[in-house]
């Protein structure tokens, strides 16, 4: 089973994104998948910025591919997808159908992240048939889904890796409205990028200080954090292809060793601690705040 | 311009053609639609009334099947999707692959409206959809700002119906999974948001406490308005503040830029609200028709009639409105 680092979700100044990189060059994880895909807005690194940075870590012996934004609004997003898709040195990872239909035509294969709705073995021919070869498990879908789907792909040979995301802030919502910039009081046309204050996010509690979900611009992310370790057995077990990483601070080094101890010994330890609690419900088709000690 | 309304009932479905509705939707009663609510919907009978009374009065009638399908239940779509051919709909609005290939594969001929759940905001999205399943029209998310929409309508393949009237959703539609996290069950996978079977009211001395499964998504003094605790409406806590930390309960209403939709050659207003009741759909139904006629009659000299906004504040949620994403300030 592989380990792939996937994109920052937050907004980090520009040194602190190629630090993390610098060091994820020797981290344990057999592929890294940068980019933005939250906020065209979000400029520390620009399209040649994110694509020098996945040639770094190819030189350095990672597979690589570069993400595209999941939430589309103006026409800018659209060229900036259909640029990179046009790209072909690094392979891209769509997170909406607008790249995915661009990736057709252009012939080339490409992988899909957590934003495409994935539910069923019908949507996984279909994409198949339009070039991917590498898919993610949507955050919201469990055990039982995945089991169906993996048969799906077992019994009609389909050409195809499955990741599932097992460490991070779960994705739970993409908005035109920029939370933290109207949590700040400003307009979103004059937020000033002040996400970047926010290095793990504005987290948002009920009127009981019950944790419920982390605001990340105009991302709803959960309140804690997804954590699977304890589930790659079980994983490997039913021919999970790889694991998926995102980053829930800027220091990940223990976490990402301890994820690729466990999946080397295929026996999990307790995950080091991260900027929030953990959570696992959707793995059980739960609720997915749950957290179920094992 | 067509102005498409909801029915979540046949008594419903009667107040939105009577009172001018070009064209009516409706979902079958089981979870391949996304406002599954007990006592709601259509099973084959009532949509067969529905098409005779739709037929009657010159009417479109389309079924929503806007789910995402999984592969244990799969027959239930396949048989919503054969039950809307059945009864001769004039579309069927889908938004998961699955659905959509299926009723393109099986029934060519049938007319697909690519759903607001598919949540696709852009001209290559909607090709892809255009691309394999043909689609005719689009139902965009409401994310979008009125310039973005009147690009998109020039560089779309497929006509646009955008939503004119009813409640927000604040994320972008089909992609978000809020009611997942907190009760297991989402728009996506059950067709309902924050259900019902989840929600429990609590009072505690003069407070009434609004959870749903378990967690408090708002507090009301007596003075108050309790509103249903749609999580994304609840007053959270964050930097020090207690607000409404996504959306406060509001409606979206559009009407003062009615007429720059119509001039942007947007095909259709969505009114949304299949889980109201007949009197609402009625009176909402009549005001945008009034609307609509005068605006379609009187194009330089458009105005809105008062009375016909305070009949919409008077059954919007929270008693207010507002334009949403369609006006850069409200993002």
């Amino acid at each position: 089973m592989q380990l792939t680092l996937a994109p920052i979700p937050f907004y980090w100044p520009r040194e602190t994104v190629l630090n993390f990189y610098e060091q994820a060059a020797h981290w344990p994880v057999d592929r890294v998948v940068v980019g933005e895909n939250v906020c065209s807005k979000r400029r520390e690194l620009r399209t040649d910025d994110w694509l020098n940075v996945a040639q770094r870590l190819r030189d350095a012996g990672k597979e690589v591919a570069v993400s595209t934004l999941a939430l589309l609004e103006a026409e800018s997003d659209l060229k900036t997808v259909e640029r990179l898709c046009r790209q072909h040195d690094i392979s891209v990872e769509a997170n909406d159908f607008s790249a995915v239909n661009a990736l057709h035509r252009e012939g080339v294969p490409f992988s899909t992240g957590p934003y495409l709705n994935i539910y069923n073995a019908q949507t996984l021919d279909l994409l198949v048939a339009d070039g991917m070869n590498r898919w993610t498990l949507p955050v919201e879908l469990g055990r039982e889904t995945l089991k169906t789907l993996l048969a799906h792909i077992d019994s009609s040979a389909l050409p195809l890796a499955t990741e599932v995301m097992a460490h991070g802030y779960l994705p739970l919502a993409l908005s035109a409205r920029c939370f933290t910039a109207r949590a700040l009081e400003r307009p979103k046309d004059a937020c000033k990028r002040v996400c970047i204050d926010y290095p793990t996010g504005i987290p948002v509690d009920s009127q009981e200080d019950q944790r419920l979900f982390t605001m990340n611009g105009i991302q709803t992310l959960s309140g804690d954090i997804l954590d699977l370790q304890a589930q790659i057995p079980e994983m490997a077990d039913l021919g999970v292809n790889a694991l998926r990483i995102s980053p829930s601070q800027p220091e990940m080094t223990d976490i990402v060793a301890s994820y690729a101890a466990a999946i080397q010994s295929r026996e999990s330890q307790p995950t080091p601690a991260s900027s929030a609690p953990y959570c696992n419900g959707y793995w059980f088709e739960e609720a997915g705040m749950i957290h179920h000690a094992i | 311009m067509e102005l498409v309304c909801p029915a979540g009932s046949l008594n419903a479905f009667k107040a939105a053609v009577e009172n001018g509705a070009d064209a009516v939707y409706l979902g079958f009663r089981d979870e391949t639609n996304a406002r599954f609510f007990a006592g709601l919907n259509f099973n084959d009978r009532a949509a067969q009334k529905a098409l005779t009374i739709a037929r009657d009065r010159g009417v479109k009638l389309f079924v929503a099947i806007n789910t995402f399908a999984n592969n244990q239940h799969w027959e239930k779509w396949q048989a919503a999707v054969d039950g809307a051919v059945d009864i001769g709909a004039d579309a069927i609005i889908a938004a998961d692959i699955a659905v959509l290939d299926y009723a393109h594969r099986r029934y060519p001929d049938q007319a697909l409206h690519l759903s607001v759940q598919a949540s696709a905001t852009n001209a290559g999205a909607l090709s892809f959809f255009h691309r394999h399943f043909n689609i005719q029209r689009a139902v965009l998310p409401r994310v979008l700002s009125l310039p973005q929409v009147e690009a998109l309508s020039q560089s779309s393949p497929v006509d646009l119906e955008v939503f004119a009237f009813g409640s927000l959703c604040v994320m972008a539609e089909g992609r978000c999974y809020l009611s997942s996290y907190l009760t297991g069950e989402s728009p996506n996978t059950v067709g309902a948001c924050s259900p019902a079977q989840f929600v429990q009211w609590q009072t505690e001395g003069d407070t009434l406490n609004a959870r749903l499964n378990g967690a408090l998504i708002d507090r009301y003094a007596p003075d108050e308005n309790a509103g249903y605790p749609t999580l994304c409406k609840g007053r959270f806590k964050a930097l020090g503040k207690q607000f409404h930390a996504l959306e406060a309960p509001t409606s979206l209403n559009t009407m003062d830029i009615l007429p720059r939709l119509h001039q942007a050659g947007v095909k259709a207003l969505k009114i949304e609200g299949r889980q109201r009741s007949p009197a609402y759909v009625a009176q909402v139904v009549k005001v945008w028709r009034a609307a609509i006629d005068h605006y379609l009659a009187n194009q330089d000299a458009f105005q809105i009639d008062p009375r016909w906004q305070s009949q919409l504040m008077d059954v919007s949620e929270g008693a207010q409105t507002t334009i949403g994403a369609y006006t850069r300030d409200w993002q």
